[in-house]
Order: C-alpha cells, then sequence, then structure tokens
C-alpha cells in the first residue's frame, strides 16, 4: 500500500490563523506530517523605520506592533528613554500605567477567548467576549480618544492626567461575575474538555528551547513572570498563575485566570489613584532627545509573552539599532513542532491556543 | 389525496376540461406547491436562525432590511441571483454544475412524502419511511459531488468528514426508525401518525415509550444535517467552508436552501415519528369543519417541527464543534448500541401490549 501525502496551505487567507499567517502543512488524510509556517505578510519595517525617524516621532507607530495590546509596547519604548536618560517616574504615573495596562491585558485576553473559541466552532462565548471588551475600549476612548492604537504614554509620564475612574470602577465591578459566566458556559464543557484536554502538549524543555514565553509558558509549570521584578509595578500584590497541565486547556484556563489577577491589580492601583493628588510629571522634552551612546534594554510581560526592546545609541537623534522581541514570533515557531502527529481539526484549536497576533511577529 | 382528487375533478369538470388533464396535471401540482412552500420555509427559516443567534449572542440580529428584518433573506437571496458564478480553474465542470441541482432532488422528494395533514400528503405508498430514510440520506452524494468536483482541498477534506459522519449515523436513525415502525405496526407515514392518537392527547405519543429513541434520532439528524456542534463537513474554522468552498453564487444558494429544507424535512420527520405529527397535543381539534381541520393539522405539524427547529439552533449557540474523532466514536460506541437497545425496549412494550 502506498501512502499518499499531500501539501495544504493554511492561510494566508483564512478565517482562523488570525491574520496573515500562512502554514505549509504536509498531510496524511488529516494527519500532519510536518508544518512549515511561513511569515512576513504584514511585514511594516517597524524596526528599520526606527533607525530613520527621531524617538518621538517613532513612539506613535509602536502601538501598532501589536494592536490588542498597544500599551505594552509603548511603554518599553518610553522605559527605554527613561531608563537611558535617567528619570524616575513618579508614583502616580507608575500607578497610571499599571492600571492601563492591566485594563489592556484584559482586553486582549478577551478577545483570545473569544477568537479561541471562534476557532473551536463555538459562536456566543466570541460576542460575549467582545461585550465585555467593548467596555474597556471605551473607557480607553474616552480617555486617549483611540480605541485600539492610544500613544498615551509619553517619555516621562502619561499624556495627561488619568480621568473617568468611575468607569473603571464599572468595569473591575462587572467583570469577575462575566468571567464567571464564561467558565459557566466553556470550562467544564464535556466537548469543550474533549477538543482541549491533552491537546497540544507542551512540556518545559521544549517550551525552553522554543523560547516560549508569558501564559503559554506559565501553563506549563514555569514560574517565570517578569512583572515581578518589573518597577512598574513595585508595591503591587498579585498571584501568578502556575499550571502543570502543559495543554491547551492549561492555557484557557491560565488566561482566565490571569484575567482575575489584573482585576486585583487594576483594583489596588484604582484604590491609589482615587485618593492621590493631581498629576505632576517632568515629562522629558523630546524635541532632539538624543540618547548617550551605549545599548539599552528593556523588558515586560505582555499577553503574548516577554516582548522586550533593544536599542543601540551612537548618541544620535535616533537609534543605530532597535530590535523588538515579541512573544507571539516564538510561539508561531513552535508550531513547527507541536502540530506535527496531529490531526487537522485539533491543529487548529492547538495553534489558537498559543494565542499568536501576526502584527506581532512580522513587526 | 382522495378527497383532494375528487375535489379537483369535480372543479375541472365544471369547466369542461377532460379528466385525462385532470389526472395527469393531479401530481405535478402539489410539487410545484412544495417548490413554492420550500422557498418561503427557507426564507422564514433563515431568518429565524440569524433572528435567534442573534438574541442568544446578545445581538439584534437583521434589523435594516424591512420591518424587523424580515425582508433581509429576500435581499440576500437576490444578492446571490445577482452575484457571478465563478468556475474555478481544474473543475470537472460536469459534476460541479450537477452537484447543487443534486441537492435538490431528494429533499423536494422528502418534502412530498410528510403527511402534513390528514389529505395533504403527496406520495403515500405503504413503506414510505424507507423512502424517506433513503431520500434523507442522500444530500451526502450531492455534497460527495461537490467536494471531489472543485479540486480544492478543502472542498475534499469536507466531503470525506461528511461521508464518514453520514455513514456512521446513518445506522442509529435506521435502528430507532425500526423501533418506531414496531410501536406502530406500520411503515407509513401516516399510519405512524394515527399510530399515537389516543384520547389523553400528548401521552399517545411515542416520545414517551421511546424518549431514548428520541434522543438518539435528534443528535443523529443533527449530525446528518451537518449541524453544530456536527458542522465538520464545513467547519468554518478548519475547512473554511468545507465542501461548498469554491460555490459562488446561485450554485451556493442552492447548497444553502438544500441545507435548510433537509433540516425543515427533517424535523417535520421527527415530529411525525416521535411528536404525534399533525395529531393535536390535547387529543380534540380546535375546529370542527373538516375544510379547517386540515389546517390546523398542518399549524400543528409546523409548530413541532419549529420547536425541534429551535432547539437545533440553540444548541447551534451554545456548543463547540466536536474532534473528528470523537464524533465517529460517539456513533459507534454510544448511540449504535443504545439505539439497539431502545429497539428491545421497543419490542417489549409492544410484546407487553402497553401501546
Amino acid at each position: 500500500m502506498t501512502i499518499t501525502t499531500f501539501k495544504l496551505n493554511l492561510g494566508p487567507q483564512h478565517p482562523s490563523t488570525h491574520g496573515v499567517l500562512r502554514l505549509v502543512l504536509e498531510l496524511e488524510g488529516e494527519k500532519i506530517l510536518s508544518c512549515e509556517p511561513d511569515i512576513g505578510y504584514l511585514h511594516r519595517g517597524m524596526e528599520k523605520m526606527a533607525e530613520r525617524i527621531s524617538y518621538i516621532q517613532y513612539l506613535p507607530t509602536v502601538d501598532r506592533i501589536d494592536y490588542l495590546a498597544g500599551c505594552f509596547y509603548s511603554e518599553l519604548l518610553c522605559r527605554i528613554v527613561e531608563n537611558a536618560l535617567g528619570v524616575e517616574l513618579p508614583d502616580k504615573v507608575r500607578a497610571i500605567r499599571v492600571m492601563l495596562l492591566e485594563l489592556n491585558r484584559i482586553a486582549s485576553h478577551l478577545l483570545w477567548v473569544g477568537a479561541f473559541l471562534m476557532d473551536l466552532g463555538a459562536v456566543s462565548p466570541f460576542f460575549y467576549a467582545f461585550r465585555e471588551r467593548e467596555m474597556i475600549l471605551r473607557y480607553f476612548e474616552k480617555l486617549t480618544g483611540q480605541r485600539m492604537m492610544y500613544n498615551y504614554f509619553v517619555f516621562g509620564g502619561v499624556r495627561k492626567d488619568i480621568d473617568y475612574l468611575g468607569d473603571v470602577e464599572e468595569i473591575i465591578s462587572i467583570l469577575p461575575e462575566k468571567i464567571d459566566d464564561y467558565e459557566k458556559i466553556i470550562t467544564e464543557n464535556p466537548i469543550f474538555l474533549r477538543r482541549t484536554k491533552g491537546k497540544g502538549m507542551l512540556d518545559i524543555d521544549t517550551a525552553l528551547n522554543y523560547a516560549v514565553t508569558g501564559v503559554n509558558l506559565r501553563a506549563s509549570g514555569m514560574d517565570y513572570d517578569t512583572r515581578r521584578s518589573d518597577y512598574l509595578y513595585r508595591g503591587f500584590d498579585f498571584g501568578v498563575v502556575i499550571l502543570d497541565e502543559g495543554d491547551a486547556w492549561a492555557r484557557y484556563k491560565a488566561r482566565i485566570m490571569e484575567m482575575r489577577e489584573s482585576v486585583n491589580i487594576i483594583h489596588q492601583a484604582l484604590e491609589y489613584l482615587k485618593i492621590s493628588p493631581a498629576l505632576e510629571q517632568k515629562l522629558i522634552n523630546p524635541v532632539n532627545l538624543k540618547l548617550p551612546a551605549g545599548d539599552y534594554y528593556a523588558e515586560i510581560e505582555a499577553p503574548r509573552g516577554l516582548a522586550s526592546c533593544f536599542v543601540r545609541s551612537t548618541g544620535e537623534d535616533k537609534p543605530y539599532r532597535l530590535k523588538w522581541r515579541t512573544g507571539s514570533y516564538y510561539s508561531v515557531n513552535l508550531l513547527r513542532k507541536i502540530l506535527v502527529g496531529e490531526y487537522l481539526n485539533d491543529a487548529i484549536a492547538i495553534a489558537g491556543s498559543l494565542d499568536i497576533i501576526l502584527p506581532e511577529v512580522d513587526k | 389525496m382522495n378527497y383532494l382528487y375528487f375535489l379537483y375533478i369535480e372543479f375541472l369538470s365544471r369547466h369542461n376540461i377532460p379528466k385525462l388533464f385532470g389526472d395527469i396535471t393531479f401530481y405535478i401540482i402539489p410539487f410545484c406547491v412544495i417548490a413554492a412552500a420550500l422557498i418561503i420555509a427557507v426564507l422564514i427559516l433563515v431568518l429565524a436562525e440569524r433572528k435567534l443567534l442573534g438574541f442568544f449572542t446578545q445581538r439584534k440580529g437583521p434589523n435594516r432590511v424591512g420591518f424587523w428584518g424580515v425582508l433581509q433573506t429576500l435581499a440576500d437571496a437576490f444578492k446571490l441571483l445577482c452575484k457571478e458564478n465563478i468556475t474555478p480553474k481544474g473543475v470537472d465542470r460536469f459534476l460541479f454544475n450537477l452537484a447543487p441541482v443534486i441537492i435538490f432532488i431528494p429533499v423536494m422528494t422528502a418534502l412530498g412524502i410528510i403527511p402534513y395533514s390528514a389529505e395533504f400528503t403527496f406520495v403515500n405508498t405503504q413503506t414510505n419511511v424507507i423512502l424517506y430514510l433513503i431520500l434523507a440520506a442522500f444530500p451526502v452524494f450531492s455534497i460527495f459531488l461537490a467536494g471531489w468536483a472543485s479540486n480544492n482541498k478543502y472542498s475534499l477534506l469536507g466531503a470525506m468528514r461528511s461521508i464518514s459522519q453520514v455513514l456512521s449515523y446513518e445506522l442509529p436513525i435506521t435502528f430507532v426508525v425500526l423501533s418506531i415502525v414496531v410501536l406502530a405496526s406500520s411503515m407509513n407515514l401516516t399510519g405512524i401518525t394515527l399510530a399515537q392518537f389516543s384520547k389523553w392527547g400528548i401521552f399517545g405519543w411515542f416520545i414517551f415509550p421511546c424518549i431514548l429513541g428520541f434522543i438518539i434520532m435528534f443528535i443523529s439528524v443533527l449530525a446528518e444535517l451537518n449541524r453544530c456542534p456536527f458542522d465538520l463537513p464545513e467547519a468554518e474554522s478548519e475547512l473554511v467552508c468545507g465542501y461548498n468552498t469554491e460555490y459562488s453564487g446561485m450554485r451556493f444558494a442552492l447548497f444553502y436552501l438544500g441545507e435548510y429544507a433537509m433540516m425543515f424535512a427533517n424535523s417535520m420527520f421527527i415530529s411525525v415519528l416521535f411528536l404525534g405529527g399533525y395529531l393535536p397535543p390535547f387529543g380534540k381539534y380546535l375546529f370542527s369543519s373538516s375544510f379547517l381541520i386540515y389546517f390546523e393539522q398542518a399549524f400543528w405539524l409546523f409548530l413541532k417541527a419549529g420547536f425541534i427547529i429551535f432547539i437545533m439552533i440553540w444548541i447551534r449557540a451554545t456548543l463547540p464543534r466536536l474532534a473528528a474523532f470523537d464524533l465517529l466514536k460517539f456513533s459507534w460506541a454510544v448511540l449504535l448500541p443504545l439505539s439497539i437497545i431502545n429497539l428491545f425496549i421497543a419490542v417489549l412494550i409492544k410484546m407487553g401490549g402497553l401501546v
């Protein structure tokens, strides 16, 4: 008997590749023999662009690296500049940034929950998750004037004082109930369990070899979260979600639990912001801003894994070289390993569970 | 049908039209009626599905075209009619064009078999249950042709999944129908309906002795219709659109129409088998005049079918999709043994003389 295999192009235009990822799969029936991710359909030259324009000109574009969690990338660039010039952030600015980052993280995770369930064929959770995400986006729109590309963090502080705290209060009072609702529909659903339990197993060694970080790594049992050593989060009390299973279900559960932790952090930030006086910050003058010659590095725990930025400056008003590290890039690479031997419809669930977003991969 | 035939011939003779003409046209008219009714039913069904899905997912559903969005499906159908029929390169043109036509033939015939009321049964043979079973499984042939002729790997995978799915879910359906046939001592759908008549109305229905069979039947029909959670052949997130990926315009509309018409036919079939068909739920008709009773009977049947369709839509809004292997395993390891047990129960009940 001869076994015939064939090649299947999953993407770049496919409903469940979350953008323009192309996976070249070699299939035997529905079984995947090999997987070759092909990226770059959304390449915008983010890194090269930085070498031609000044820091303040570059700042608004970095939100576009990850359109679901833009705050994290503007925070990274701001942090690079602040570290280089040795600027200390006031406590209030830190609290504002932490609150917005965590709101952004929740929005990102909510979208993931919806999209993941959509990949599995369930329609409703997508709309439920979007309903809650909408509240967060409305708040961001009120505060920054933008729903996704906020450009709110600036070198040395934030663009303007925080406002509309009542909205945040409402969001975090509603969210835990809504997350309970999702868990009621999804977590113990027998079909969902069959589709995700034991699927896409990722052990710590593989995860470390492929440099996977973030929730995907923590769901495999590795205790790694840079938020604990982050100076922004100093003084905040929060737990780090670590699950041992390492399968798609654990990655789902970890994200759900992480949302609850984020609500907890926002609560603390909100308590501080409510009693704090009006904002006093010393912004760095962005005009003709020059970083001293040297290498600068900053990292932060983004929703899709460790995000970091490396800048080499030669003392000019623009970086000599700028490099982004994004979580999804390494998750896409992991597909090469994790999809082999799986069946096509599990493959979609597994790829979905890694929370890949393509603008972050292609940059 | 005899009564209607009599009325029709009498009507013709009053206008001096020969009886031969009546004999021929009498068998064509029903299918024209079905074709018209089918389009209307599908238009309503699609709207109902979109509205209900909207409500389940906290949206409004279609609400722009016409009052409350009632004309939305009409607008969609018009759009599909106007669209270009794209035939991709490398397709088997004959089979590619044949597939959407073929899906319609069994659906039309299947709708003719259903007893809408004591008089409106267009195809009334002694064993039309068997005929229905054959016709209900027939659309998979069209799906296979579509998947094969499309020259698209997604279509092929969808067709492959569809065939394995229908093959494995056909068996439980057959066993369940067999148990109903045993209970009713009839292979005629009208006979089965009448066997469920009792003066306590609802308690005579076969859903009570055969509740297990009803559940098996419902699940299997979902699978046969490729409805969620068994929508693997057209799994949007996996296979783009499955077997009809390459279809557009009116050809796609025909698939769509056939799918919904089959859903309608199958829910009426379930109603006939388990929910007493056109019988009223409280043992007595609301109207007494013989002519109005026919419409009342059809109303009860549509109400029951509508209830079943409502549950199907509800399930679609709730459940994620099954994995391909679980799907087959579920049929062979769970549903098939249960349906055989159900048959035994039916035989025991029949022998005990409880029905």
